[in-house]
């Protein structure tokens, strides 16, 4: 192979990720990918497609807040039919009824009851002793301490004090004691790799994250507490050379990291992503 | 605060394209509070990597907690981490330069979190370790400097911080460059530089210092830049550990990741331990068009061109530069359990996509990572660096760390736990000969596995022969010694004298057995396959086996399809009336109550079938490596 083809940097990003889909298949029993379908998740979904031949032979988890943008739904069962996904999705009816929604409460707790409390029921569930997530490193500073394989215990809790060593390839392969274990591929993308990559494989996309009346979406959450930046990039390539650029953090446009100091370590810990 | 003079090319603001992509790994390592998280905080600040605002919300919060700003909160972004002071794990940050991208590693210092600085400086490329000028050279300057030998990290800068509380004092930092140059050179390491830094005031670090005009040599961002990636390893013989087979559709694919050398359609393969050949037909790939070479760091995936028993964890090379297969060998390792490591315990070893059982079988030499002295122990406390013979349960690939260092380490797991790792020194090829009588031990020894004993039972045509051929096939392939003892076979041979009457019955199972023994004494895996239809006989059988791994695998199809399937018309023929006491139709058969393995073989495919006799198997031989010792 050329130097270029064999060298260039999303090429290494992505055959490292597909190593890491690869190890996660061979050594969990039970694997499930939440899908957002975010930019991050849906580059997951190709890597996966890559690394076991086309079809990703393990469900897909969609954790429906209620509060998706109505041009996610339309995209999620777009992409569904495209990739071909086994799709499980799951609502905190009960948090519902119980009336817990942004017109009431702060960020954290919803974000709290409607993403991981519906998460946890269903690894309960179904049982899954490995998650495949999207989070990479560049997202957060607490993001930027993860490990590929990050166990997770019986509660969902990251014991981000005593994490277990990896090194040449070795990774926690066996979850705790009824616990599960966060198997993380996109670790060393950075945003700008996210987006060079979704070009280069034309990976499909929902539109909000392209400017309309100068404004577009960095990051989708849900709609309530996620607002657009000011941006004239109106197209792919538009959007590469903004972030070549600009020096404003992708999430700052996501109201639950912000609350308050460290507001996403308390998240975090607690099993949000 | 310094002048600027000569700036690098990281002082730049953010640029269009730049000239590599690849995210250059560097970690930064040294004593506890010698100032790496503040240095990698300021390395941020002055190349404008931060993003907007960030300093200003930092220094806001400390502000209203009444903490006084550190550079290093940037990075320490654990609640923990702040309150105390102390980088408890390690952080990566990506930032780029005009020249190129990096992941810059900060690791902890304190001795405590250890294993959370091998983890960051396992994946790195290159390191700068720091010291302070004021303390000098300390324990974990040394010891962070013996893992990174260990780990391989072969280019290593020194930054020599805190020279303002020195008074930027020339002679102090030559002290400590001489004797640190010294330790380094008995770990058959050099440092390209020793840079006289001050972190926290960005003196040297991305502006040069006027405070040190006597120094001329480059500031870390220079010295950043002129870091290598790692060598390619694809001139080196191939070494591609297997991941997964993968039988999504009709296809057989081979997927794993090309650690060392390259892959091509049309390359015979050996697959080793094992020693099966084959040859790649094609590269499997999605979305396609397929590749036509896989390279080192590459993920495969491809089908071969005669079918052939394969196994995660067998390594493919090319059959003229194969790596050694062995249980036994030297090795040097780091040990970072809680609970110390100990002589003759079983661990998991993994190497690469291996797991296998050993033996820790003699500590030869422990060493104090940080004063490079011996120390008299019986077993290897955590944060030392020991010497040990390593013997494995059962043959495993590998090669010596100086040879191809990839294949040439391993990191050893207690319950799930990975608490150490190491290089291989020297293989150790088994003892030719021992005295007097042969053992067991020996047999199993050679063997590379213990001897085992499985009964299939069931009904005429449930499948029992069909799926005793398929694991002989499957376990002869992987290298076990193997030998089927078929009923049928008995029948004509040993058992001619017997007929189908109860007391005839009984006693060809009884014969049965007694063959089946003999096999396991020799050290083989017999795989009986015998309609047995009492289980009063079965048991009898199983008692006389007790000093072997036994496992009672019961065929079970239901009596409507074994007749359907009537392979040898015997069926037919009972149901004429031509052969009296026929199992099932004029004579009982007693389904066993708990057989180890339970197949419906009206209802699993065969691969299914075979897989679950071979966990069983793989089971309970696992169990029974413990008592291995030759
Ligand atoms: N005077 C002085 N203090 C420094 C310098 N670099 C770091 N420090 C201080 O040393 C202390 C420990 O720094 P930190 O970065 O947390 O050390 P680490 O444990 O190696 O990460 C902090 O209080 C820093 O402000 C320096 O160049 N000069
Ligand atoms: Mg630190």
């Amino acid at each position: 192979m050329s130097r270029n083809a064999q060298n260039d940097h999303l090429t290494r990003l992505e055959q490292t990720s597909i190593h890491i889909f690869r190890e996660a298949f061979a050594n969990f029993r039970s694997v499930c990918m939440p899908w957002s379908m975010g930019k991050d998740s849906n580059v997951l979904i190709w890597l996966a497609r890559k690394a076991f031949c086309g079809k990703i032979p393990f469900p897909l988890l969609h954790i429906d807040t209620t509060y998706e943008f109505p041009e996610m739904y339309e995209f999620r069962e777009k992409a569904k039919e495209i990739h071909g996904i086994d799709l499980i999705v799951r609502i905190n009816e009960d948090a519902i009824r119980r009336g817990i929604g942004y017109a009431t409460h702060d960020p954290v707790t919803v974000t709290h009851e409607l993403k991981t409390v519906p998460l946890k029921a269903a690894i309960d569930e179904f049982k899954w002793d490995a998650l495949v997530t999207g989070i990479r490193r560049d997202e957060d500073p607490t993001r930027a301490k993860e490990r590929w394989f990050s166990p997770r215990s019986a509660e969902g809790v990251w014991d981000y004090k005593d994490q277990p060593p990896e090194f040449w390839g070795q990774f926690a392969s066996t979850a705790p004691e009824g616990g599960h274990v966060r198997v993380q591929p996109l670790l060393e993308w950075t945003e700008l790799d996210i987006w060079e990559y979704i070009r280069r494989e034309k990976i499909p996309n929902p539109t909000l994250y392209f400017a309309r009346n100068g404004k577009r979406f960095r990051s989708l959450g849900c709609h309530p507490i996620t607002h657009p930046v000011d941006s004239p990039a109106s197209n792919i390539d538009e959007v590469i050379e903004e972030l070549k650029l600009t020096r404003v953090s992708e999430r700052a446009g996501r109201a639950q990291d912000h609350v308050g100091r460290n507001s996403m370590q308390a998240l975090r810990a607690k099993g949000f992503m | 605060m310094s002048q600027t003079s000569n700036i690098s090319s990281v002082q730049k603001t953010a640029q269009p394209d730049i000239e590599d992509m690849r995210k250059m790994h560097v970690v930064v390592v040294g004593h506890v509070d010698h100032g790496k998280s503040t240095f990698v905080g300021r390395l941020l600040h002055d190349t404008d990597s931060l993003p907007n605002g960030k300093l200003e919300q930092v220094r806001k919060n400390c502000a209203a907690e009444g903490m006084e700003f550190e550079y290093a909160f940037l990075l320490d972004a654990l609640l923990e981490e702040q309150e105390q002071n102390i980088t408890i794990d390690t952080t990566r940050i990506f930032f780029r330069t005009t020249k190129r991208a990096y992941a810059i590693i900060d690791a902890p210092g304190h001795k405590e979190f250890l294993k959370n600085m091998v983890t960051g400086a396992a994946s790195a490329s290159a390191a700068l370790l720091l010291i302070d000028a004021n303390e000098g050279v300390m324990d974990q300057s040394r010891r962070h400097a013996f893992l990174l030998s260990l780990l391989g990290v072969k280019q290593l800068v020194v930054l020599v911080n805190k020279m303002d509380l020195i008074k930027h004092d020339q002679s102090t930092y030559e002290k400590i460059k001489v004797e640190y140059t010294a330790f380094l050179k008995s770990l058959g390491l050099t440092a390209v530089h020793f840079i006289p830094i001050a972190a926290k005031h960005g003196e040297n670090v991305v502006q040069r210092s006027d405070k040190m005009s006597w120094w001329k040599g480059p500031t870390v961002a220079e010295a950043l830049d002129n870091f290598n990636h790692e060598d390619d390893l694809t001139g080196l013989p191939l070494r591609m550990p297997v991941s997964d087979i993968y039988r999504f559709d009709h296809r057989r694919i081979i997927a794993g990741r090309v650690e060392a050398g390259a892959i091509r359609p049309g390359d015979e393969l050996i697959f080793q331990p094992g020693g099966r050949r084959s040859t790649v037909r094609t590269f499997e790939d999605w979305p396609g068009p397929s590749r036509e070479v896989a390279g080192t760091g590459d993920s495969a995936n491809f089908s071969l061109s005669e079918q052939i028993f394969v196994e995660r964890g067998q390594v493919a090379a090319h059959p003229n530069q194969q790596p050694r297969v062995g249980r036994e060998f030297r090795a040097r390792i780091f040990w970072l359990g809680k609970e110390p490591l100990q002589q003759n315990k079983t661990y998991r070893l993994r190497l690469l996509t291996q797991n296998v059982e050993a033996v820790i079988a003699k500590i030869e030499k422990i060493t104090d990572a940080s004063s490079l002295e011996s120390i008299e122990a019986s077993t290897v406390p955590r944060d030392t660096i020991c010497e040990v013979i390593v013997r494995a349960t059962r043959p495993i690939a590998f090669d010596l760390h100086s040879e191809c260092a990839i294949t040439g380490r391993f990191a050893i797991e207690d319950k799930g736990r990975i608490n150490g790792g190491g290089i291989i020194l020297d293989s150790i090829t088994e003892k030719a000969s021992g005295e007097g009588k042969v053992t067991a031990a020996e047999r199993t020894a050679r063997a590379g596995h213990s001897p085992a004993v499985i009964w299939f039972t069931g009904l005429s045509g449930s499948g029992k022969s069909t799926i005793a051929e398929l694991v002989e096939r499957r376990l002869f392939d992987a290298g076990k010694k193997v030998f089927r003892v078929d009923g049928d076979d008995l029948r004509t041979a040993l058992n001619r004298d017997l007929g189908f009457s109860a007391a005839d019955r009984a006693e060809s199972v009884r014969r049965a057995s007694a063959v089946a023994g003999l096999f396991a004494n020799a050290g083989h895996i017999a795989l009986v396959t015998l309609i047995a239809p009492l289980a009063a006989d079965r048991a009898k059988a199983r008692a006389a086996l007790a000093n072997h791994a036994f496992i009672e695998v019961f065929v079970d199809a239901p009596l409507e399809v074994c007749e359907s399937r009537d392979v040898k018309g015997l069926y037919a023929k009972a149901r004429r009336g031509e052969i009296p006491e026929f199992t099932g139709i004029s004579s009982p058969y007693e389904a066993p109550e708990a057989p180890e393995v339970h197949i419906r073989t009206d209802k699993l495919s065969t691969t299914q079938a075979v897989d679950l006799v071979i966990n069983a198997l793989d089971k309970i031989l696992e169990s029974k490596a413990e008592d291995w010792e030759v």
